[in-house]
């Protein structure tokens, strides 16, 4: 009992934790990106928005899309969706449930990348810089005879010659950048408050149904993975199987099989290995007895009652000899 | 149960984890290769193009072909396409599945790459200096007073940081600066347009045909599983073989038959269960090199059907063996002799003399002519009949059949 205990709170956790942790690794894998991409602003006033709102906008959705495909849960969920009624009913609660907790962890590494580029600066800066109105900062270049628009573009570009000896430039992107940072925090502190928020009221919303959610879509995760196991280990067993009995079917003299003793004194010290590989193979031996038990799962899932299967009466044994004297029982 | 349940995760994950790793260390090594290769522009007209564009293609064609190389199941997917149509059947959709995942695996290292290489702007900006348009830095294109063909020189040299000499006309960083602008884009897009893909045929997929999905996805494992569990029992039996041969030449040398008492299975029927799996055993009865040469080539020739037989039950299914018939004798060992062909007419020879390299013939000598078969088939009287006719042992052995209850054993018989 505590056996299973411990098996089933290792499957509960380690689905979930497994989740969180790729969460994390996008993130990390997001901070690095942002660090070692190479900004480069074009500087010029028809591209610098595209290219800041681009370099904003399209590595989240990338991150977004990239949390979706990794997360478990996904497949589940698409399972649970589209799979034929069968013999189990749908529960649309456990659908938004696996969606939202899924949802969730995929918008974590999208934030991060945009966050940090808010907390930077250099997006805004190039996004920005040529709506900025010039006359608050002194010691703007008009000798170079190009337009003002122009020069403002200029600006997120630190190596340009224009800008060499004054500190408009600077004055410029401090002050973008104060805006952009402002605009971060802002974004961070709402989010944050907006989690707090949901913690702290979820439970007074629908506890009962919730906790009902999550134990079903906690269910369905395991029992997907439970699915995939059994597979794997019937296709050991049926391969071995099949290999032995073509080695065997290969053979050019007599083999006899002798369990004559047996049939005297029907011994209980069989071959425990390969009853135990009988077992598992629970009577599935042929391709199209696999191929029915594999269409079936999807198409018409088994109803979630196991009270027939946890209390089969078992069918008990007994060998008599001619005079019915008992010579071996399983009672 | 913990055990069996840690053992299927072990395979299952270890295939596939084992894969992912081969994966993901190829994306790092080409993004490493990226990052260590120097970059070196030629920075002539003729050649920044082809120069460029070849450190943009040429690597990916390299590490997708490497990702074949280093996958193990391209080798089985091949074997899987080639082999003979046999007893079972084969499956495209497997075969297709098996492609698709290889191929998948394969693309992401050259993907790594490309979009590394784009974000790095170094080979586009080679490649595409010369194609810069002008107007686009605002400058009097006309005013440098340059020839076509100088002017394409210039804007080649733009790579080259010191051989630029047109700084006058145009600034190298600008240029620079612009182009590195629109590569990025394009490695954006590009990593947009496969994460897109990957989205669509990852998290839509169950939507179509995920039953199908269940069964292919099984089927390639098995086939990679039979592979592994055909090589294992190989090198089981060879073990079993090696150990047999040499025991035997050692005995033939020493003159003295030691195992004759070892292998009598008949008469100490008590501890005959708690024995462990004996060499012979293992060797499952394939005995000779021809056999076991034949073991080899059917096995990729004609394949074994998809069914496996009961161990009580050898009247169903095949014993797998394309030429020979052994289904037939064990029905009419005793009835129809006549039904035997040349090959088994030397039955009872055979039996006698089975022509085994190993010498079983102790064994043959107690049990030739043995002959069960299942009781269901109502043999009974006619076999118990029938064998003490013969020269058998069945002396202390078959009579007792008769009392108890049976269980159903089978018999395989095979020609000679």
């Amino acid at each position: 009992m505590d056996r299973l205990k411990l098996v089933l709170q290792y499957f509960q956790s380690n689905s979930e934790s497994i989740s969180n942790g790729i969460c994390i690794i996008l993130s990390l894998i997001s901070v690095k990106l942002y660090t070692s991409f190479d900004f480069n602003c074009p500087c010029l006033p028809q591209y610098n928005k595209m290219y800041a709102l681009g370099v904003m906008f399209v590595p989240p959705i990338i991150l977004f899309l990239l949390g979706v495909l990794v997360n478990r849960h996904t497949g589940v969920l698409m399972e649970e969706w589209v799979r034929p009624l069968g013999k189990r009913t749908k529960n649309p609660a456990v659908v938004k449930f696996l969606l939202s907790s899924m949802l969730q962890r995929s918008f974590l590494a999208p934030m991060v990348w945009i966050l940090m580029t808010l907390l930077d600066g250099k997006c805004f800066i190039c996004a920005f810089s040529m709506n900025v109105d010039p006359k608050y900062f002194t010691g703007i270049p008009n000798s170079t005879g190009l337009e003002l628009i122009k020069i403002m573009a200029k600006v997120p570009c630190k190596e340009d010659v224009i800008f060499k000896n004054s500190s408009f430039r600077k004055a410029v992107s401090r002050y973008v950048r104060c805006y952009s940072q402002a605009i971060g925090w802002s974004i961070l502190l709402f989010f944050i408050f907006l989690g707090a928020v949901g913690r702290v009221l979820k439970p007074c919303f629908n506890h009962a149904t919730f906790l009902q959610t999550r134990y079903w879509s906690n269910y369905l995760d395991i029992e997907q993975k439970l699915f995939d196991e059994t597979c794997v280990l019937h296709a050991r067993d049926f391969a071995r199987k099949c290999v032995m009995q073509f080695f065997e079917s290969m053979q050019e003299d007599v083999t006899v099989r002798m369990p004559l003793s047996s049939a005297f004194r029907p011994s209980t010290i069989h071959n425990e290995y390969e009853e135990e590989e009988e077992e598992r193979l629970h009577g599935i031996t042929r391709q199209d007895q696999v191929d029915h038990l594999l269409q079936t799962w999807y198409e018409c899932k088994p109803e979630l009652d196991v009270t027939r299967m946890a209390y089969k009466p078992k069918a008990c044994i007994t060998w008599e000899d001619i005079n019915g004297k008992a010579l071996f029982s399983e009672v | 149960m913990d055990k069996f349940r840690m053992m299927a995760q072990i395979l299952q994950s270890n295939q596939e984890s084992f894969m992912n790793g081969i994966c993901g260390v190829m994306a790092l090594a080409s993004a490493q290769l990226y990052t260590s290769f120097e970059f070196n522009c030629p920075c002539i007209p003729e050649y920044n193009y082809s120069y460029g564009i070849s450190m943009l293609v040429i690597p990916p064609i390299w590490f997708f072909l490497l990702g074949f190389v280093l996958n193990n199941n391209v080798s089985m997917l091949a074997e899987e396409w080639k082999r003979p149509v046999g007893q079972r059947r084969k499956d495209p959709a497997v075969m297709r599945y098996m492609c698709v995942s290889i191929s998948q695996r394969s693309l992401i290292a050259p993907a790594v790459w490309i979009s590394v290489t784009l974000m790095d702007g170094k080979s586009f900006l080679c490649a595409y200096s010369m194609d810069l348009d002008m107007s686009e830095f605002g400058k009097n294109v006309s005013g440098h007073g340059l020839s076509q063909e100088d002017l394409l020189r210039t804007l080649a040299k733009i790579p080259c940081k010191h051989i630029y000499d047109g700084q006058h006309i145009l600034s190298r960083e600008a240029a620079t600066r612009y182009i590195c602008c629109i590569s990025q884009a394009f490695g954006w897009l590009f990593l947009l347009i496969i994460t897109i893909a990957a989205f669509l045929i990852r998290a839509i997929r169950p939507c179509f045909t995920q039953a199908a999905f269940l069964k292919t996805k099984y089927w390639s494992h098995y086939v990679d599983t039979e592979r592994k569990v055909f090589d294992e029992t190989c090198t089981e039996h060879a073990k079993g073989f090696a150990k047999i041969c040499i025991k035997q030449y050692f005995e033939g040398i020493s003159g003295e038959i030691q195992s004759f008492h070892d292998n009598l299975h008949g008469d100490d029927s008590d501890d005959e269960d708690d024995k462990p799996a004996t060499e012979e055993d293992k060797l499952m009865g394939v005995r000779r090199l021809d056999t076991m040469n034949k073991v080899l080539w059917d096995w990729h020739t004609c394949k074994p059907p998809l069914t496996l037989r009961k161990p009580g039950d050898a009247s169903t299914g095949q014993n797998g063996d394309c030429s020979m018939n052994a289904n037939k004798s064990q029905d009419g060992n005793v009835s129809d002799k006549t039904d035997l062909n040349e090959g088994q007419n030397g039955f009872k020879h055979g039996y006698l003399n089975p022509g085994l390299d190993i010498g079983q013939s102790e064994l043959g000598k107690e049990y030739d002519n043995a002959s069960f078969s299942i009781e269901q088939n109502g043999f009974t009287n006619k076999h118990s009949n029938a064998s003490t006719s013969q020269n058998g042992l069945m002396n202390g052995c078959v009579s007792s059949p008769s009392n108890t209850q049976k269980k159903a054993w089978a018999v395989y018989y095979s020609k000679v």
